[in-house]
């Protein structure tokens, strides 16, 4: 039923299964050859063709995303670049601006302090023409008063401690009265 | 089990080599039997499929093409950079072909229907055994020049002289003679027994079915045999197409390379 599917198998004992029967030699040989042929021409560089197409499809991926990578990190290091730059022009404006500051604040202080001698020595100056003024009319008073108690005083009994105060205190009033 | 059988029915005939000869399918030509025939149908089968395959070469390959190009990559890979080395492009079509024809004629033998192992014919191999040894002996004097390639042989450098007694006679018969009588009989005899072995337990199974009722029950067992080493068998196949190729691309490698 096996092999004789469809096919009779010889019923005659054929030559031992080891000896070779030279119409399969050649048959083998030039089947063999022709499939060699076929496959040489046909399969093989075809296959190699996609295999190396494939090849560069993949190589090339890489070097375009190598190409991007480099752009990007170009890209990168020229934002860092800028970026310090900037930092660095800020930095360099705020250290202008502070010395600038502290410049205006110098001259300030030094009009402040300026204005403030002025306005002192000239606070000075009035009150010593205020003092020596007082202290001339003063001088005048002092002397016209003084005269007035001595003669008070000695208009007065001078044995009576309580008295020669009481004088001394009604005099005191009347000054304070007549300024 | 033969001998059992044969006790208890003389009428069972075990299947011997005469179940691998073919009649002429029609008239008398030698050119019109089964395994002939079966030789040039592998040819058409092997040849349109991986030309089909590989007809588009896409980059992404379709089912056919991926199918195609693994057993291509297979051999390409495997048996011929990885054996033979930087020259081995030039022999990738030999070994791939080598390996595709013993393959899908190994294969016969399980496909229903056609269920015949081609190269159980001792001729077939030795058709193409003819080609490997020819190639790596042409290769060797081609690289090393024939004088050169003689004396390599007969007088490996670097033994002492008494040894060469021994050694030259076991080179010469290695590369001579043994090296393609274990090719072609390695693989046809590997192919002959499976072949006689899946037809005892068949033709025995179909035997047991026309006797009693207990052997109706045992050509069960025969049947679920024949089945089970049909797919060993498909092991044996693809193993043996695979050890001839390699074998193939050893001996190309060993012509090759400059001390043998």
């Amino acid at each position: 039923m096996f092999n004789r599917f469809g096919f009779l198998a010889s019923a005659e004992a054929g030559a031992s299964p080891v000896i070779p029967k030279p119409a399969e030699i050649i048959v083998g040989f030039v089947a063999f050859g022709i499939l060699f042929m076929l496959l040489r021409a046909r399969a093989v560089p075809r296959f190699e063709k996609a295999y190396k197409d494939r090849t560069e499809a993949i190589e090339g991926g890489l070097a375009r995303a190598e190409v991007a990578q480099r752009e990007a990190s170009e890209a990168l290091q020229m934002y860092k670049a800028q970026l310090a730059d900037a930092r660095g022009e800020a930095a360099k404006l705020r250290e202008e601006a502070r010395a600038e500051g502290s410049v205006i604040l110098e001259q300030m202080r030094a009009t402040a302090q300026e204005e403030a001698t002025r306005i002192t020595s000239a606070a000075r100056s009035s009150i010593e023409a205020e003092r020596q003024a007082a202290f001339n009319s003063l001088l005048n008073e002092v002397g016209a008063i003084a005269t007035e108690l001595a003669s008070k005083i000695v208009g007065e009994s001078l044995d009576d401690q309580a008295r020669q105060s009481r004088v001394v205190e009604r005099f005191l009033a009347e000054v304070e009265k007549s300024k | 089990m033969h001998t059992l059988l044969s006790q208890a029915n003389s009428g069972f005939v075990p299947p011997s080599s005469a179940d691998f000869d073919f009649a002429p399918i029609f008239g008398n030509s030698i050119l019109f039997t089964k395994p002939v025939l079966l030789v040039f149908f592998s040819v058409i089968l092997a040849g349109s499929f991986f030309t089909l395959s590989a007809r588009k070469a896409a980059i992404v390959p379709s089912k056919l093409q991926f199918a195609g190009e693994s057993i291509y990559t297979f051999i390409r890979n495997e048996l011929g950079r990885d054996v033979i080395g930087p020259e081995f492009m030039r022999f990738v079509p030999f070994l791939f072909s080598l390996f595709v024809f013993i393959l899908t004629n190994n294969i016969f033998g399980v496909v229903p229907l056609l269920q015949f192992p081609t190269m159980s014919h001792i001729g077939f191999p030795i058709g193409i055994t003819i080609f490997s040894y020819v190639t790596y002996h042409y290769v060797a004097i081609k690289k090393h020049g024939l004088k050169k390639y003689v004396t390599d042989i007969c007088f490996m450098p670097g033994i002492p002289k008494p040894v060469y007694l021994i050694l030259t006679p076991v080179e010469l018969l290695t590369y001579l003679v043994t090296r393609p009588l274990t090719l072609s009989m390695r693989l046809f005899a590997n192919m002959f027994a499976g072949h006689l072995l899946l037809l005892v337990f068949t033709l025995g199974g179909e035997y047991l079915l026309t006797s009693g009722l207990i052997l109706k029950f045992l050509s069960l067992f025969s049947f679920s045999f024949a089945i089970g080493l049909s797919f060993f068998e498909l092991g044996i196949q693809a193993l043996q197409a695979y050890i001839f190729t390699l074998l193939t691309a050893l001996y190309i490698a060993g012509a090759l390379a400059d001390e043998h």
